[in-house]
C-alpha cells in the first residue's frame, strides 16, 4: 500500500516536472526576438501605440517632459539627430565642421529639405530657432544652454555659422532641438517640423496621431502610414487593451508582465540609460555621515533587488552612469559595495548607531518599479537594524516636496537617458537647482566645470570616469540598476529599435506580410 | 413657486462655498501644477515662464474673486494643463459620460427592479437566498476588480468587445455601443446590487401593512397585490437610493472609466486632480455639484407624485 502510493508519488512528480519543462519551451520560443531580416517588408498600414500620459507640450521648445519627447522625436528634428547607439549624426544639416578651438561650428544645410507644410526650410529658419532658445527676442532664454551661442550667421542660403562666446563639449548634443518654421504662427497648436512624420492631431487624454510624412527627406523610411499613440494611463488597462488585439505596439511593458504574452506578440529589449537609484538626504542626519551611507551600501544586496523587481532583466550599476555609454562609463564600480552585513554593522557602530535608527523612504507611488524596489530595500536595511517606513507621495508632490524642495529622508528615482555626459553627472554638482541629494564636493564640481571646457574628447571623458568614481566613493547615493527598457509587439510588426534615450522611433518598424 | 426659489438659493450657497473649499483645499494640499506639468528635466527658466504665464504668481484671493466673476459670466476659465476653455474640455467629456450613465441605468433598471419584487416575494426560499447572496457578492466586489475581469474575459478571452478603444457615437454606433456595453454593466453591478436589497427590504415592509390584507382579503392575487399596490408605496425610498446612483453615474465613475481609458468626465477629474490643474478642477466640481442638488430637487418632486400626502413645504 506505503509502496504503490509513493509509485504514483513518483508518477506525479515527473508528470509536474515535465509539464514545467514543456511549459519552459514554450516561453523561450515565445522569447526568441526575432529580427528575421528576410521577412517581407510591407509598406503602409496604420499603427496604434499606448502610451501612459499626455503631451505637456507640443511646441519641442516649450516641452520639458520625457513623454512628450518620445513621441514628437518622430515630428521635429535638429540640425543633428541622435542614432540608437547615442551617436550624433547630421538631419537638418547636411553637414558640418567644428574649427580647432571648438568655438565656431559651421553647417550646411541639407539640400531640399523641406517642413511637412511643403515649404523649403532656409537657414532663416535655423536662425530664427536658435534664437527662439535663446530668447532673443523676449529677453528671457527658453534653454539656458544656449545662452553660450555668441551670434549665427547666414553668409549664403546653405550656411550656418554658430559662434560660441566660450568652449562648450555638451553644445552639439544641445543641436538635436527642434529646427522650426518662422512662418508659423502657434508652434504649440499646430506643430510643424522635418521629421519623417507630420502631426495630424491631438486630442487630450486621447490620442496624438502622426502621418507619413512624404518628402522626408531620407529615401525609404517611414514605412508605416500613420501613427496613434493612444493615451491610457492604467497599466492594467493598457495591458488588456494590448492583448485583446486593440494596440499593436506596447512600450515600457513591465518585465514580469513579459511571461504571460501569447504567441501572438513579441518584443525587443536592451538597457535604456536610465539610472534607478535611492538618495539619501544628505542634509538630514544621519546620512550627513559618509559612514552611515556607506554601511547602507553594503546593506543593500542589488542583485537581490534586481531578480526580485525586474526579474533579473536589469544591469547592476555601481555609479550614476549606465554602460550603454561605453565612452564615458566607468567599470568596475557596482562591485565596490558588494553585500556586507558585518562590515555594514561596523560602520554603522562607527557612526554611532550599534542600534540602528528609523527612517522613511518616501517614493512616487505611480511608479510601481520603485515602490517594489522600495519594499525590498526596507526589509534588507532591517537585517542591520534600520527600520524602514515607506511612504507612498504622489507623483505631483513628489515632484514638489521631495525633488524641487528636497524634503525627505530617502527617495528611490530614476534619471532617464541622456546624450550628453554633463546632463547625466551634471545633477550631482552643488550649484545644480535640482541637486536634491544635498551632495556637495568641491572637487567633483570641479571636475565636472572642467569636462565641460575640455576639447579633447578622450581627456574629456576620463575627467567623466573620475567624476563617477567619486561618486561612488562618496556613496552619495545608492545606484541600484539600469532596467530593461521592453517593448512588445504585434508578431506581424518588425524593425523596432531601441535607443538609449527617451525615444520612440516610428520611422523604422514595418508590418511582414 | 416659494420652493423652487429656496432650493435656487440653497444651490447657489452651496456652489459658493464648495468652490471656495476646493480653491483651498488645493493651497493645502502639496504639489505644484508647473512643476507637475514640466517633470523632472525642467529648467529654472520654463519653470518661471509658466508659473507667470499661468498667473500662478498672484495671490490666492485675488485668483479666487477673478475665477468667480468668470463663472458668472459663463466663462470657466482656462485649463492649466492643456491651454483649453475648461469649459470646451467638459463638454467634449460629457457625451462619454451621458452615454455610460444612460446604459448603466437601463441595465440597473431593467434587472433590479423585477429581481428585487422577485425576492420580496419568494422570501426565505433558496431563491431568495440566492439572490441575497449574489448581491452580498455584487456589494462587496470592488468595481474597477469586477471591471478589469469583465475586460479580461469579454475582451481578451472571447473577444466581443475592444477594451481601451472608445469611438464617439456619430463615427460608428456599434462600435461606440461595444466600446460602452462592459464598463456600463461594470458600474451597474454593484448598483443592481444595492437596489435589488432597498426593494425587497421596502416590499417586504409595505406586505405587512393593513391596505395589503385588505387586498388579499378582497380575493386579489398576489402579483395584482404586489404590482399594482405595494410597488408604487414600496417605490419611494428606491427612488431616494435610485437619485443618488443617478447623481453618481452622472458625475463620472472615476475609478470605471480610468480602468477601461474612457475619455469620460471622471478621468477628466481624476488627472486634473493629480496635475493639480485648479481651474479645470473647479470646473468639474461645480459640474458634480449642480448634477448633484438638481437630481435631489426632482427626488423630491418624485415623492410628491408616487404619494401626494408628501407636500413639498
Amino acid at each position: 500500500m506505503l509502496k504503490s502510493s509513493k509509485g504514483v508519488m513518483l508518477i506525479l512528480i515527473l508528470v509536474l516536472s515535465l509539464t514545467v519543462f514543456v511549459g519552459c519551451g514554450q516561453r523561450s520560443d515565445k522569447q526568441v526576438v526575432s529580427e528575421d531580416s528576410t521577412s517581407q517588408i510591407k509598406s503602409g498600414g496604420n499603427v496604434v501605440v499606448v502610451v501612459p500620459q499626455d503631451p505637456d507640450y507640443l511646441d519641442p521648445h516649450l516641452a520639458a517632459a520625457a513623454g512628450t519627447q518620445e513621441m514628437m522625436f518622430n515630428v521635429f528634428e535638429g540640425l543633428v539627430k541622435p542614432d540608437n547607439q547615442g551617436h550624433i549624426h547630421p538631419a537638418v544639416a547636411s553637414d558640418y565642421t567644428v574649427s580647432e578651438d571648438g568655438l565656431v561650428y559651421t553647417f550646411t544645410l541639407r539640400k531640399g529639405i523641406k517642413f511637412h507644410n511643403g515649404n523649403l526650410v532656409t537657414v532663416d529658419d535655423v536662425k530664427y530657432s536658435l534664437e527662439r532658445l535663446m530668447g532673443v527676442e523676449t529677453g528671457e532664454p527658453l534653454a539656458a544652454s544656449f545662452t553660450v551661442i555668441d551670434n549665427i550667421e547666414t553668409p549664403d542660403q546653405q550656411t550656418v555659422v554658430i559662434t560660441l562666446k566660450e568652449f562648450d563639449a555638451s553644445f552639439l548634443a544641445n543641436l538635436t532641438v527642434a529646427i522650426l518654421p518662422e512662418d508659423n504662427a502657434d508652434h504649440n497648436l499646430n506643430p510643424i517640423g522635418t521629421g519623417p512624420f507630420k502631426f495630424i492631431e491631438y486630442v487630450p487624454e486621447q490620442r496624438v496621431v502622426i502621418e507619413k510624412f512624404a518628402d522626408y527627406w531620407k529615401e525609404g523610411v517611414p514605412y508605416v502610414d500613420k501613427v496613434e499613440f493612444r493615451i491610457i494611463p492604467d497599466n492594467e488597462a493598457a495591458l488588456l487593451s494590448f492583448k485583446s488585439g486593440a494596440i499593436d505596439i506596447y512600450p515600457r511593458i513591465a518585465n514580469e508582465r513579459l511571461e504571460e504574452l501569447g504567441s501572438e506578440f513579441h518584443y525587443v529589449q536592451g538597457m535604456q540609460n536610465m539610472v534607478q537609484l535611492m538618495t539619501m538626504n544628505i542634509a538630514h542626519k544621519p546620512f550627513d555621515d559618509i559612514r552611515v551611507r556607506r554601511a547602507i551600501n553594503y546593506a543593500i544586496d542589488v542583485d537581490e533587488i534586481i531578480e526580485a523587481v525586474a526579474f533579473g532583466l536589469g544591469t547592476k550599476l555601481g555609479s550614476n552612469m549606465s554602460p550603454v555609454m561605453p565612452q564615458y562609463y566607468q567599470e568596475g564600480l557596482e562591485s565596490t559595495y558588494n553585500l556586507n552585513i558585518e562590515r555594514a554593522k561596523e560602520l554603522l557602530t562607527e557612526a554611532g548607531y550599534e542600534d540602528g535608527f528609523k527612517t522613511v523612504i518616501s517614493v512616487p507611488a505611480n511608479y510601481q518599479f520603485h515602490v517594489d524596489t522600495a519594499q525590498v530595500i526596507a526589509s534588507q536595511l532591517q537585517k542591520v537594524g534600520i527600520d524602514v517606513d515607506i511612504e507612498l507621495v504622489e507623483w505631483g508632490v513628489w515632484l514638489d516636496r521631495i525633488y524641487r524642495g528636497r524634503d525627505y529622508e530617502m527617495t528611490i528615482i530614476g534619471f532617464t537617458g541622456k546624450l550628453d555626459p554633463h546632463k547625466i553627472l551634471g545633477r550631482f554638482t552643488s550649484d545644480y537647482d535640482a541637486n536634491f541629494l544635498n551632495y556637495n564636493n568641491s572637487e567633483y564640481d570641479e571636475l565636472i566645470k572642467q569636462a565641460t571646457k575640455t576639447v579633447d574628447l578622450e581627456q574629456r571623458a576620463e575627467l567623466y570616469r573620475r567624476a563617477q568614481q567619486i561618486l561612488t566613493e562618496d556613496a552619495a547615493a545608492v545606484y541600484i540598476m539600469d532596467p530593461n527598457f521592453a517593448v512588445a509587439m504585434k508578431q506581424n510588426i518588425q524593425g523596432y529599435i531601441i535607443y538609449p534615450l527617451d525615444v520612440l522611433d516610428m520611422s523604422t518598424i514595418y508590418f511582414t506580410e | 413657486m416659494y420652493f423652487v426659489l429656496r432650493r435656487g438659493l440653497t444651490l447657489g450657497v452651496t456652489l459658493i462655498l464648495i468652490s471656495f473649499l476646493t480653491f483651498l483645499v488645493f493651497q493645502i494640499i502639496p504639489g505644484d501644477p508647473v512643476l507637475t506639468i514640466l517633470g523632472m528635466d525642467a529648467e529654472k527658466g520654463q519653470i518661471l515662464a509658466l508659473q507667470e504665464k499661468l498667473g500662478l504668481d498672484k495671490p490666492l484671493f485675488q485668483r479666487f474673486i477673478s475665477w468667480m466673476g468668470g463663472v458668472f459670466s459663463g466663462n470657466l476659465g482656462e485649463s492649466l494643463r492643456f491651454s483649453r476653455p475648461v469649459l470646451d474640455l467638459m463638454m467634449s467629456r460629457l457625451p462619454v459620460t451621458i452615454s455610460l450613465a444612460l446604459i448603466s441605468l437601463g441595465v440597473t433598471i431593467i434587472i433590479a427592479i423585477p429581481l428585487g419584487i422577485l425576492a420580496a416575494k419568494v422570501r426565505g426560499q433558496w431563491l431568495d437566498y440566492l439572490i441575497s447572496l449574489l448581491t452580498q457578492l455584487g456589494m462587496a466586489i470592488p468595481s474597477f476588480w469586477l471591471g478589469i475581469i469583465l475586460m479580461f474575459i469579454f475582451g481578451v478571452i472571447f473577444r466581443w468587445f475592444t477594451p481601451g478603444s472608445y469611438v464617439p457615437w456619430s463615427e460608428d454606433f456599434w462600435g461606440a455601443f461595444k466600446g460602452l456595453f462592459l464598463p456600463a454593466l461594470a458600474m451597474a453591478i454593484p448598483k443592481i446590487a444595492v437596489l435589488v436589497r432597498y426593494l425587497r427590504a421596502a416590499v417586504l415592509e409595505q406586505l405587512k401593512l393593513e391596505y395589503v390584507r385588505t387586498a388579499y382579503g378582497k380575493g386579489l392575487g398576489q402579483n395584482v397585490v404586489v404590482n399594482k399596490h405595494v410597488l408604487k408605496n414600496a417605490l419611494i425610498p428606491v427612488v431616494t437610493v435610485l437619485g443618488m446612483i443617478v447623481a453618481d453615474v452622472l458625475g463620472g465613475s472615476l475609478i470605471i472609466e480610468q480602468v477601461f481609458a474612457l475619455p469620460g468626465m471622471g478621468r477628466l477629474l481624476v488627472s486634473s486632480i493629480s496635475y493639480r490643474d485648479f481651474p479645470l478642477v473647479q470646473g468639474m466640481i461645480l459640474y458634480i455639484a449642480i448634477i448633484v442638488t438638481c437630481i435631489n430637487f426632482i427626488v423630491d418632486i418624485m415623492y410628491g407624485l408616487l404619494d401626494p400626502r408628501i407636500r413639498l413645504e
